[in-house]
């Protein structure tokens, strides 16, 4: 099971915080400030996976984005980093060419697409196809409502 | 804020104004959450930051009590909230409008009411109950989107109370006819059976159901629940084995609608789930895992495309092969499978081979010993999570034999990585590992702490353990165990004038002192604690103890801080000519041991003696019993001999001898393939007695002959004495490790058994005698006269030899007759008596009598010699003979 993913900058900067354990705030904090010096801090050409605590860390750089999650010690890494992909497979599909920008601002609609992925931990669906379907259903019910009341 | 964000800031307005593409809604320039952003990443400092957050935070609050604000607007604020947040301001005041939004907005306000609830909530907090209806209604909602959203935060938090006021609505969403719902029915019954299983207990059936959904989706979610219940319980669920190996063997056949490949791979996570599960179910249990050997065997195959997630299958696979009952096939081509990893160039592979094999060795060390090369470069990897799972899969292959060599490798780790962390960590390893420890951990870690160039680096880590020793002491110590306070009163003598500077040294020398005045502290402690203040130079009085030791050592320290002249002598700066051994020597040379030989000039007589048929002793020497003596040599119990007063006097005598692993003494092992002829001709150089690498009883001799190997190698040569120590004891020799105990070491402990210390010295200053027996024929009668004119006796069971046609005794020993050349004088019943003599050696021309009874399944002989060390050594080759045959 995940217990959170985090997307920083190479700056550090949080850009976005999903966490599928309840975790207190402070700790929350702590992990933060760990996983990006931890990560920020690995030489070129090392693995993409750390130990922290008892969990696996996993994690990998997409552009100017790092992707990084903590799993239980019996999950598969390689799969891990699968999964970080295809969300940002799903991020791209949904944005068209997705950048640091994308998430920034539209950082709610990062949450929704992986909320269509990822629920409680687990992958819930692995169909880039059928993410997208749910998205899109959602969205247009949003212009849908929204346009009448534009006009 | 740096070059590159402004940089892509700057770009920015264009990007903005490409308002809303189609699905993607892009950020208007004038919407407040642009503002804010923009405004944010403007900013210079994090002071600068911490303002316009508060600012934003007090316009936020101000907004959401206000009951002009609109759900519209309320949506947008809330988005503004998750985004102070997330930058680690609390928003608090937002929560309850969170849920408000949530019950009251519209479904797209509705949307971002749910969302902020999961990311500001977790499912502890109590306003999460405020929430109960509002699911409830959207659960019932004929809007499937707003069923889709409950379920949604249903299924990341919900209060575990309350659970059966929505069971059985979600219940019903089982049957739902839209798949989407059915799914996110199934995770929300799975996360209510993790946080409340016995509320969701009367609804397997139900499960059962979805596992046989037709849609893969659902079937896929429902295998989380499934994996949980078997793992938690497999009896109960063996019956699902076949339908598992089914599903599997369809998805691998790839029957998959083509919507669940995955980079061509059909249902990659399907396919890993259902791998995890068999491994469950298949555990221990033979004739569950014959019904999965077919399909595991067509994962394996069926996964040879070049790409990360066949390799997950693969990683999977090879783990559910090793942890059912094992198949030989199967293992061989899932051990091949691991090969593939270790060996492969792409780092993240390589990671996941040694874990493998660290999961592997565990059922099989042998499994190792093809990549005893790849696991040493390993160890030097540059990435230190590399080494670390190296570490991790040579710990699991420790045995008797190469454990101090593997506890030396970690601790260089540990020191190499975290200097101050590895202090702290050691001091945890010692208050809770504590007296249960092996001895081998402290010694080593003194070792540590001692060794090395006395460097910037060195020092800060001494001065670190010294300054965390004094803050323990301070504290409470009574919990501390005794071994981690000797630990502590060690470094304390030996490096707290690092920190005379800031600090008067009286202050270390009266937390020591309360450590003697102490109850619990055991009195081999109070000893350590002693050596330590004697070390500092100060005079406690402490001679009233009715334990001798203690008496001893606080009369040694009082009347050496009296007399200074005296301790410039007993405990001189650094006395590196040993003289105080002078003594012994003398005493051995009188008695009749041979003088000293250099380590060369032993080589020469080696060869001048080549003629010898028997094996020179080149066998092994456990590197435990060198390494300890190091540190030893340090404690209290030596202190009167060896110890210096100043703190330093350590690194002189340390430099040569520890800072190389000492690989020369170990048995060279190595098994299928690798270097074994190579490795034989460096191995197989004779190793004296006198070269016991100890510093202490081989004083006089130049820099040891047995760690010039190390020194002088090349690289590679290097790796592989390196590998031979680390994988010594796997492999064929495993199992006879016992008995053919290294000769030298056998001998040591022979003497040490037997005698006072002055014996053990002698005996180690003796080159063994080089034993070449000739019959001795003597008359039963005669035989009967020196035996009882020869004073040296030792008593010792042998094994018997056991052939077909002859009496035990009699094989026996016509098979010593055989090798070693003695003359069996007489056999009378279960009794024989051997006579021989020597034709070489200290003892030249002296006899040795035998005499051997059988009793129960071993030989009782009775040796008897003139010479002290004969019976001995005769025993020792009698012992090799028979253990040969």
């Amino acid at each position: 099971m995940m217990h959170f993913l985090l997307l920083f900058s190479r700056q550090g900067k949080l850009r976005l915080q999903k966490w599928f354990t309840p975790i207190p705030e402070r700790e929350k904090k702590k992990i933060v400030r760990d996983m990006t010096t931890m990560v920020l801090g690995r030489k070129p050409r090392s693995c993409n996976f750390l130990h922290w605590k008892d969990l696996k860390i996993v994690y990998k750089k997409y552009a100017s984005l790092y992707f990084c999650c903590g799993l239980d010690a019996e999950e598969n890494e390689l799969l891990a980093l699968e999964v970080l992909h295809r969300y940002v497979e799903l991020l791209d599909k949904y944005f068209g060419n997705v950048c640091e920008l994308d998430i920034i601002f539209n950082f709610e609609k990062a949450y929704f697409i992986l909320d269509e992925f990822l629920l409680g931990g687990e992958v819930q669906e692995t169909s880039k196809q059928v993410v997208s379907r749910s998205i899109e259903a959602s969205d247009m019910l949003q212009e849908v409502s929204e346009r009448p009341r534009s006009r | 804020m740096s070059d590159v964000v402004e940089k892509t800031l700057s770009a920015l307005p264009s990007l903005l104004s490409l308002d809303s593409q189609a699905g993607a809604g892009k950020l208007s320039p004038s919407s407040k959450l642009g503002n804010l952003i923009k405004g944010i990443t403007e900013l210079t400092s994090k002071h600068e930051e911490e303002r316009l957050i508060k600012k934003e935070l007090e316009s936020i609050k101000e907004q959401v009590a206000s009951p002009n604000t609109t759900m519209r607007q309320m949506k947008e604020i809330m988005v503004r909230a998750i985004y102070c947040e997330m930058l680690g301001y609390q928003a608090s005041f937002s929560y309850i409008h969170a849920i408000k939004l949530a019950q009251q907005g519209s479904v797209l306000e509705k949307r971002v009411g749910y969302l902020a609830v999961s990311l500001f909530l977790n499912e502890t907090d109590e306003f999460l109950l405020l929430l109960v209806n509002t699911v409830l209604k959207d659960l019932q909602s004929t809007n499937l989107i707003e069923v889709c959203m409950a379920l949604t935060v249903v299924s990341q938090m919900f209060p575990k109370d309350m659970i059966p006021a929505i069971l059985p609505v979600v219940e019903e969403k089982l049957t739902h006819p839209k798949e989407i719902i059915r799914r996110k029915a199934v995770l929300a019954l799975y996360k209510f059976y993790l946080i409340a299983p016995n509320q969701v207990q009367h609804i397997h059936s139900k499960f059962r159901k979805a596992l046989c959904d037709k849609d893969p989706g659902v079937m896929t979610a429902s295998l989380h629940i499934y994996l949980q219940l078997i793992k938690e319980n497999p009896e109960s669920y063996k019956d699902l084995t076949g339908s598992m190996v089914t599903i599997l063997r369809q998805v691998v056949g790839g029957k998959l609608p083509l919507d669940f490949n995955y980079h061509s791979v059909p249902a990659p996570w399907l396919q890993i789930q259902l791998l995890r599960i068999l491994a469950y179910l298949g555990k221990e249990d033979q004739g569950t895992s014959e019904m999965m050997y077919d399909v595991l065997e067509e994962s394996l195959r069926r996964a040879e495309m070049n790409h990360n997630i066949t390799y997950a299958i693969l990683f999977e696979c090879v783990k559910t092969i090793y942890t059912v009952h094992p198949k030989s096939q199967l293992l061989e081509k899932a051990a091949e499978c691991i090969g593939n990893f270790v060996l492969s160039p792409k780092i993240n592979l390589k990671y996941l081979g040694l874990k493998a094999l660290t999961y592997v060795v565990q059922q099989d060390a042998n499994l190792a010993l093809p990549h005893q090369m790849t696991i040493i470069e390993c160890l030097d990897h540059s990435d230190v999570i590399i080494k670390r799972e190296t570490l991790e899969l040579l710990f699991r292959i420790t045995n008797a034999q190469n454990v101090t060599v593997i506890v030396e490798k970690m601790l260089e780790f540990l020191r190499l990585t975290y200097n101050v962390w590895f202090i702290q960590t050691m001091n945890s390893v010692f208050s809770l590992g504590g007296d249960v420890m092996q001895p081998d951990i402290p010694n080593n870690f003194l070792r540590l702490l001692a060794e090395g160039v006395d460097n910037v680096e060195d020092r800060q880590l001494r001065l670190f353990a010294v300054d965390s020793y004094v803050s323990l002491l301070q504290g409470e110590t009574a919990k501390l165990p005794q071994r981690f306070l000797q630990v502590i009163s060690w470094v304390l003598g030996e490096y707290s004038y690092l920190r005379e500077e800031e600090s008067d040294p009286g202050s270390v020398m009266r937390l020591l002192a309360r450590l003697l005045d102490q109850r619990h502290t055991s009195t081999e402690t109070r000893s350590w604690v002693l050596g330590a203040m004697t070390k500092l130079c100060s005079s406690p009085v402490y001679s009233g103890s009715l334990n001798t030791v203690l008496r001893q050592k606080a009369q040694e320290l009082m009347i050496l801080s009296q007399d200074t002249k005296l301790r410039a002598r007993v405990l001189p700066a650094e006395d590196s000519s040993l003289s105080f051994l002078d003594g012994y020597v003398s005493e051995a040379l009188a008695a009749g041991a041979a003088p000293y030989k250099s380590p060369h000039q032993r080589q020469e007589d080696l060869v001048q003696e080549k003629a010898l048929s028997l094996e020179p002793y080149g066998l092994s020497l456990p590197v435990s019993l060198s390494s300890c003596s190091i540190t030893d040599r340090r404690s209290p119990t030596l202190l009167s001999m060896s110890s210096g007063l100043s703190g330093n006097s350590t690194e002189l005598s340390h430099q040569e001898g520890s800072t190389t692993l000492k690989l020369e003494g170990v048995k060279r092992v190595w098994g299928k393939d690798g270097y074994l002829a190579q490795q034989q001709s460096a191995g197989e150089t004779p190793t004296p007695l006198v070269e016991l690498p100890s510093p202490l009883l081989s004083p006089q001799s130049p820099p040891s002959q047995t760690q010039k190997p190390s020194s002088g190698l090349e690289p590679d040569q290097e790796k592989r004495q390196l590998a031979s120590s680390l994988f010594v004891g796997l492999g064929s020799h495993n199992s006879v490790c016992l008995v053919r105990f290294p000769s030298t070491v056998w001998l040591f402990i022979k003497h040490c058994q037997s005698a006072n210390q002055s014996n053990v010295v002698k005996a180690l200053f003796k080159p063994l005698p080089l034993l070449l027996p000739v019959p001795l024929t003597v008359s039963t009668g005669d035989y009967g006269k020196m035996w009882l004119s020869f004073s040296h006796d030792l008593k010792q069971n042998l094994q018997l030899v056991t052939t077909e046609h002859q009496e035990p005794l009699t094989a026996t020993l016509d098979a010593l007759k055989g090798k070693l050349h003695l003359h069996v004088v007489d056999i009378i019943g279960s009794e024989g008596i051997v006579a021989c003599r020597l034709l070489q050696g200290p003892g030249q021309g002296q006899p040795c009598l035998l005499h051997c009874r059988v009793h129960a399944d071993s030989l009782a002989v009775w040796l008897r010699s003139p010479v002290p060390e004969l019976p001995d050594s005769l025993l020792y080759h009698c012992q090799k003979a028979l253990t040969e045959t």
